[in-house]
């Protein structure tokens, strides 16, 4: 069998020509078996594709007999019917067309799809992994996938460079055991890499190689750590994905990140949306106290005092507890309250859960608008959403009461939809609304589907016991059911009946012989046990019907199915102990027909009866008890929602769903005690420049406790602040609307082709500033701050953003801007804001055009009855916006902008102020400039551009010895230079 | 998460199947096709099944099921909602989501699905992303492919994947800019058998057609916000400014897209538009019974009501239907039992009406349930519930964009319950409440 066979050796290097050198040795079982290597190189250039190269030298003599069965033709797997076909797909994907290729690729993938074994085209597909034209590429992928499991020593000559980030995904999507040692390096390498997308590829690629082989637990979980300091939206839905597969009980690892998660969570992707918030809502209920105070442990009436609006001092009492929340619990519930305005189901119902789960009794309310609205979206979706509802209307009635008629069936939905709706509306019937609840359930039990019609007499029954106003009304309502002429509907209700007159036996004695007379009629099994089951319970009011009834079912006792057959012993018994001169031959009649009977059930039953009741001299004692035994008061059976005990899954969960505890279900932890130590979230203070996405983010301090305890204060003011300080913390969790703003500015400059490009505005500190005082503003106050953002409405505008805030004791109206000065100015005024409420604050955002010049812009701020003149001057440095340059770069430019462009001063640094985190910190406080990364330590530089002309400012900072340094400041605006180095100055020698 | 799909036809055929783990053999399915013989009605099939190993998702649309296989603990929501996502894109692409158009395109079909998901976690589901990388198929493309030997397959990373404004793609460019909105009301409604209202409200959505070139940031602004009562967003519009000062701001996706999705609540008084008077009445006597429904413009606010149509499911007993209509014409399904009156343009000097005898099964009990109408109606240039957009914005853009804004109600459920007369009081409730 010498035969040659072609086999490539893949060899790959920088540049993406593979070469492909062909063997022809078949028996080379020396050849240079070195272990798989592979090497990630990447290409130095900027450019934002980053090319994975595989590097591979590998020749696996194993491969050899599979391919020379391959090309005799001995087919591996026979498939008689396809194999001319394949033939024909082999010749395809030989020919040296591409087309015909591509073709005979999109067949085969056709095959895959319906599910047609294909795989002794491997070889021949493999080869094509080489093919420049992208699609074919792909598709060879598919096919690979698919089948390198089953192939696995072939599939292992295919690991080559595919495309771009595309590399790592085929790669880890290859389930070869043999190639985890690459993966791992692979996965190691790409989770540092600078694009955020091959960094989210690797954090996918953790779960596969985990799947692959669970041993490499540990390497793996130190990039997901890694993974999880990650900035980036894009990043973080995969890396908590990977987290929750392979290390969901690490909850230490999340601390750090938790506030990062947060805030970043309105940016991600909506599915990364929906793993992280079921992800922090075990974290929470791990590391914060209960908020659900004392008492509060449901019952219904106490939950109304919640509701009633009156109930102020109640309210004031059950909050006296001193119960505070701890402010990250608070953050969580904040960010991801607007996620319910999501058009992804999804991420609503884990909202929903969440805060079913985590926040305090009287906010979970906020949820079910929400929940009722998905109950428009499709069938399988209200499904799961009525599933959810049903088990938290069980606890809280009154979440839902106001919205019972959105549960109202139509004769339209599908059959388990219809039942749910009516465990919900039976959940929530109370004495006040149950008469409508009533009136629209007898509509359903005309309904044409019986099982549907059979759901709601169950339904009226459980209503009856549990509201005790309309037991009787819902009795008198279920015995003229009796006459239904649907054999279903009578044997529901006759269940239902017997349920409903056990809990309350005394005086229907009507009713059961109302039922008795129905009794011929009625030809459900279930349905005539029940009423057998009643006679027998109750004979004694029944004194005349009871034995007659006996009498009719000892003729046609043998016809009875089996459990009326039991029952017409059981009631036999009975009779027998109570009125056994009417009927000792008639028991002794069926006890005999039992004896015979085919059902060993009966057969047993007939047996132990006998012994029990009928006097010989073999019983013993317990035929004295007979009649205590077999009369003993019986308690009612408990009618009761099938979604009672459902609450031990977590909400959403396929666990709830199917009521079972599915693989991987992970229990949600009683809240603790005591809370753990809540320090471990603070993030200490982060080395700027070292996010390799954005390598020009510098990090300040994190300022969220000093915003969480203004959150404590007055939630409102917070919300609105909390965007501007969350974007302070961290720079790449604005919220959505700065991102998108700073998408904006990437291209405004680039218009300009302009040598550097801006990228991510950097974040100080805020400072707010006063614009108009209550008292002066007659009630209307205003605050401003500069949010250092690109400006939304002109790229030459300086985003402002004013608070307003009414402190008056009346609400203020038409708040508007009126005139300003100079004449000339460019504003972008805010909406007029219609009405402002006492107490309430709005905050606004405003473009103003400062032309580079500090002079201050006056304008008046309006309201209906007053206006007031106000003016913002602007410092210096939030006329300038962050601009992302080389060191390299920057040099040139600074060579470009000497003699008159250049001011420079020498100062001595306060002694505080000389590590390089803390120069950065006071020069971004000042001025909104972006760090350029520096390869001198004693060298700091910033590059920034105004606003309105663009023109470059250049910082730059050389530290001397014995705390002295020198400013220089380089621009073509010689005036801003000037008062900025004024500024910077101040702020670097101050301590 | 999502381990398999399997894309199942009406009767029952498995069609297509994709893997993105390990190969799970069609045989699970079999678990499947028992619940859904079970079930009868392919609608009333459980979305989620439990088999021994597995659990099944399921969702059924266009007369296919979407059939997923879960082996861990995973939010059914979660799934559910990705399976309508992949039906939306298939429908997205190729005009429709139906077997044989899966069929036509198995290829690009199963590229769409190695893209959307990754290891059984949703990657690109954004059709504007989706389009970057694969392009839908239009006849001068494949033309242009047959010849060129070209692809469909973009050969760049989607650039809106790796931005923050991820559903827009990069560098669109058009010659007309322009940007059409549609607010479409449906209402929602459940009328008794004298005509009072039940139940009423009224569901709005936006979708928006929008080809503006560059990165176009649009505010478009409402007269009376205020009757919005809850609302959902595509997540290109801010939230924040939402809530502060009730506009909404966005840079939308390129093409259509559904911008908004709202709910106007049920405590403002939600105007019906039309009224029915029917009536059915079965016999005691003999097997017939007569049917009577006139339909007349009730709240319209002046303007016409369109493709009137009344749908109405009769019981099981009605055999057929001797009727005449004064306008339009009426079907009788015998086997489904559906009578089926399209009416077409509501003329309100003139209301249609509709009588006639209906022949029962003999021997047969005459009907007890009541048949219920529905509804079907179109009103154009009108959102019922008075909803107005006042203005739209673009912002960081020079050029002038062509805005149009079109409203239209239309009936959803609108369900109107018959009246049953010459019939035994069930009607326990009266006698006893």
């Amino acid at each position: 069998m010498a035969i040659s066979f072609q086999l490539f050796f893949l060899e790959l290097f920088y540049t993406t020509n593979a070469h492909t050198n062909f063997n022809s040795n078949s028996s080379s079982s020396c050849g240079s078996s070195q272990p798989a290597w592979l090497k990630y190189i990447y290409p130095l250039n900027s450019q934002k594709c980053t090319t994975l190269v595989l590097h591979l030298n590998m020749t696996s003599p194993t491969v050899y007999p599979l391919c020379v069965e391959q090309t005799t033709g001995v087919v591996v797997q026979p498939q008689l019917f396809s194999v001319p076909r394949n033939e024909d797909l082999k010749e395809m994907l030989e020919s040296n067309k591409e087309s015909l290729k591509l073709e005979a690729m999109k067949r085969i993938v056709g095959l895959i799809a319906k599910g047609k074994n294909s795989s002794e085209l491997f070889p021949a597909v493999v080869k094509n992994v080489a093919s420049k034209n992208i699609e074919l590429k792909k598709l060879v992928y598919v096919y690979l996938v698919r089948y390198a499991e089953e192939q696995q020593d072939l599939a292992l000559l295919s690991i080559r460079l595919f495309s771009v980030s595309l590399a790592l995904r085929v790669l880890s999507s290859i389930r070869v055991p043999i190639i985890v040692p690459i993966m791992m390096l692979a996965i190691k390498e790409a989770a540092a890499d600078l694009s955020p997308y091959v960094r989210k590829t690797s954090a996918h690629a953790i779960q596969k190689l985990y799947s692959l082989d669970p041993d490499q637990k540990e390497q793996l979980i130190e990039v997901i750590e890694k993974l999880l300091k990650d900035k980036s939206t894009l990043v973080a839905g995969s890396v908590v994905m990977a987290f929750e597969e392979v290390c969901p009980d690490r909850i230490d690892l999340i601390h750090k990140n938790y506030r990062k998660l947060c805030n970043l969570l309105v940016d991600v992707e909506e599915w990364g949306q929906v793993v992280i918030i079921s992800m922090l809502t075990r974290y929470a209920r791990t590391q914060f106290t209960s908020p659900w105070t004392e008492g509060a442990t449901f019952d219904e009436n106490n939950e109304k005092t919640f509701y009633d609006s009156d109930s102020e001092e109640k309210k004031e009492q059950t909050e006296a507890k001193p119960y505070i929340m701890d402010p990250d619990h608070r953050l969580l519930l904040r960010n991801t309250k607007p996620l319910l305005q999501s058009r992804n189901t999804a991420v609503v119902m884990s909202v929903a859960q969440l805060y079913w789960h985590l926040a305090p009794k009287h906010e979970v309310n906020i949820v079910t608008k929400s929940l009722v609205r998905l109950l428009r979206s499709h069938r399988e979706v209200q499904f799961i959403v009525l599933q959810n509802i049903a088990t938290m209307s069980i606890q809280r009635k009154g979440m839902f009461e106001p919205f019972m008629k959105s549960f109202y069936v139509r004769s339209t939905d599908a059959t388990h939809i219809k039942t749910l709706k009516l465990e919900i509306l039976t959940n929530l019937a109370n004495e006040a609304n149950i008469s409508t609840i009533l009136r629209e359930f007898q509509t359903y039990v005309k309904s044409q589907d019986k099982a549907f019609a059979a759901a709601t007499i169950q339904a009226i029954g459980r209503c009856a016991t549990n509201i005790s106003e309309v037991t009787d009304t819902c009795l008198n309502g279920l015995v003229l059911l009796l006459s239904n002429r649907d054999e279903t509907v009578v044997a529901e209700s006759v269940v239902v009946i017997k349920k409903l007159l056990q809990t309350q036996p005394t005086q229907h004695s009507e009713i059961i012989k109302h039922m008795a007379k129905l009794f011929d009629n009625i030809t459900v099994p279930m349905a005539r046990a029940s009423i057998l089951w009643l006679m027998g319970e109750y004979c004694e009011r029944v004194p005349k019907i009871a034995p007659d009834v006996l009498r009719k079912m000892a003729k046609t006792f043998t016809a009875e199915e089996d459990i009326v057959k039991l029952q017409i012993v059981n009631l036999a018994a009975k009779l027998y102990l109570t009125n056994s001169k009417q009927t000792k031959l008639l028991t002794q009649y069926i006890l005999n027909l039992g004896k015979y009977d085919q059902n060993y059930d009966i057969r047993d039953r007939t047996r132990f009866i006998r012994q029990l009741i009928v006097p010989n001299e073999k019983s013993g004692a317990l035929n004295k008890y007979a009649r205590r035994i077999l009369l003993a008061p019986k308690p009612a059976p408990v009618l009761e929602s099938a979604f009672k005990d459902r609450d031990r899954f977590q909400l959403g969960t396929l666990s709830h769903s199917i009521n079972s505890k599915a693989t991987g279900y992970q229990e949600l932890s009683d809240w603790p005690a005591v809370a753990p130590d809540q320090s471990v979230r603070n993030v200490e203070v982060i080395e700027p420049v070292r996010n390799p996405s954005s390598s020009h983010t510098p990090y300040h301090k994190s300022d969220s406790e000093s915003e969480e305890e203004s959150s404590e204060e007055s939630e409102k003011t917070s919300t609105d602040s909390g965007k501007s300080s969350s974007g302070s913390e961290n720079s790449s969790s604005e919220s959505e609307s700065e991102q998108k703003k700073k998408k904006k500015t990437k291209k405004a400059p680039q218009k300009k082709s302009k040598p550097t490009a801006v990228t991510t505005p950097s974040f100080g500190p805020v400072k707010t500033y006063e614009l108009l005082h209550h008292m002066t503003g007659k009630g209307l106050s205003a605050k401003y701050h500069f949010p250092r953002q690109p400006c939304l409405y002109e790229p030459s505008m300086v985003a402002v953003q004013v608070i307003l805030t009414n402190s008056s004791d009346h609400s203020l109206e038409e708040i508007h801007i009126g005139e300003r000065s100079p004449a000339g100015l460019n504003i972008h005024c805010f909406n007029t804001i219609e009405r402002l409420e006492p107490e309430a604050s709005v905050t606004v955002s405003m473009g103003i055009d400062f032309s580079d010049s500090t002079q201050a812009a006056n304008f008046q701020l309006c309201t209906k009855e007053n206006q007031f003149s106000v003016s913002i001057q602007p410092a210096v440095g939030e006329l300038l916006m962050p601009s992302t340059m080389t060191e390299q770069d920057f040099t040139k430019e600074q060579g470009k902008l000497l003699g008159m462009n250049e001011t420079s001063a020498t100062i001595t640094m306060a002694t505080a102020n000389t590590s390089s985190q803390a120069i950065s910190k006071q020069v971004l406080s000042v001025a909104n400039v972006g760090v350029v990364s520096s390869s001198q330590n004693n060298f700091h530089r910033f590059a920034g551009r105004t606003v309105s002309s663009g023109a470059l400012v250049l910082v730059s900072l050389e530290l001397k010895e014995s705390s002295s340094a020198l400013l220089t400041i380089n621009t073509e605006k010689s005036v801003m230079a000037s008062m900025l180095l004024r500024d910077l100055k101040q702020a670097l020698t101050q301590a | 998460m999502i381990h398999s799909l399997f894309l199942i036809n009406h009767s029952g055929d498995i069609f297509l199947e994709k893997h993105w783990k390990s190969v799970i053999s069609r045989s699970v399915c079999d678990y499947f096709f028992e619940a859904r013989e079970k079930a009868v009605d392919p609608e009333n099939v459980p979305p989620v099944l439990q088999t021994p190993h597995h659990y099944l998702i399921s969702i059924y649309r266009g007369k296919l099921f979407f059939l997923s296989v879960i082996q861990t603990e995973v939010a059914p929501l979660f799934v559910i909602e990705f399976l309508h996502r992949v039906a939306d894109t298939i429908q997205d692409y190729f005009g429709e989501c139906s077997e044989g158009i899966i069929k036509d395109n198995i290829v690009t079909v199963y590229e769409l699905l190695e893209e959307m998901l990754d290891n059984g976690f949703p990657l690109a589901t954004e059709s504007n992303v989706l389009k970057e990388m694969i392009r839908p198929p239009t006849i001068l493309r494949s033309v242009v492919n047959t010849l060129t030997g070209s692809s469909n397959v973009g050969d760049t990373l989607p650039t809106g994947q790796l931005s923050n404004v991820p559903w827009r793609r990069a560098g669109v460019k058009y010659t007309n800019n322009e940007a059409y909105f549609d607010v479409i009301e449906e209402i929602d409604a459940i009328l008794d058998k004298s005509g009072t209202t039940v139940f009423a409200e009224i569901q709005g959505v936006i979708e928006a057609c929008v080809r503006l070139t560059g990165m176009p940031d649009l505010t478009l602004s409402f007269m009376n916000p205020r009757l919005l009562d809850d609302v959902s967003f595509h997540p290109c519009v801010r939230f924040k400014r939402w809530e502060s000062e009730r506009v909404l701001s966005f840079i939308p996706p390129d093409g259509n897209f559904t911008l908004m999705n709202y709910h106007v609540s049920s405590q403002n008084l939600v105007a019906i538009p039309v009224y029915v008077k029917q009536s059915i009445s079965f016999f005691e006597t003999g097997p017939c019974g007569r049917l009577d429904i006139t339909i007349g413009p009730k709240q319209t606010m002046g303007k016409t009501v369109e493709n009137m149509m009344v749908t109405i499911h009769m019981p099981k007993a009605v055999l057929n239907a001797n009727l005449t209509a004064t306008q339009g014409t009426y079907t009788y399904d015998l086997t489904t039992k559906v009578l089926v009156w399209d009416i077409g343009k509501l003329n309100p000097q003139k209301l249609p009406n509709l009588r006639g005898s209906l022949s029962t099964q003999v021997g047969v009990p005459k009907p007890e349930d009541n048949p219920s109408l529905n509804i079907d109606l179109k009103i154009q240039q009108l959102a019922i519930s008075g909803l107005k957009v006042s203005r739209l914005d673009m912002y960081g853009e020079k050029y002038k964009p062509f805005k149009g804004v079109k409203y239209l109600t239309k009936a959803g459920k609108f369900q109107v319950k018959m009246l049953c007369t010459a019939h035994f009081s069930t009607n326990w409730r009266s006698e006893y409440i």
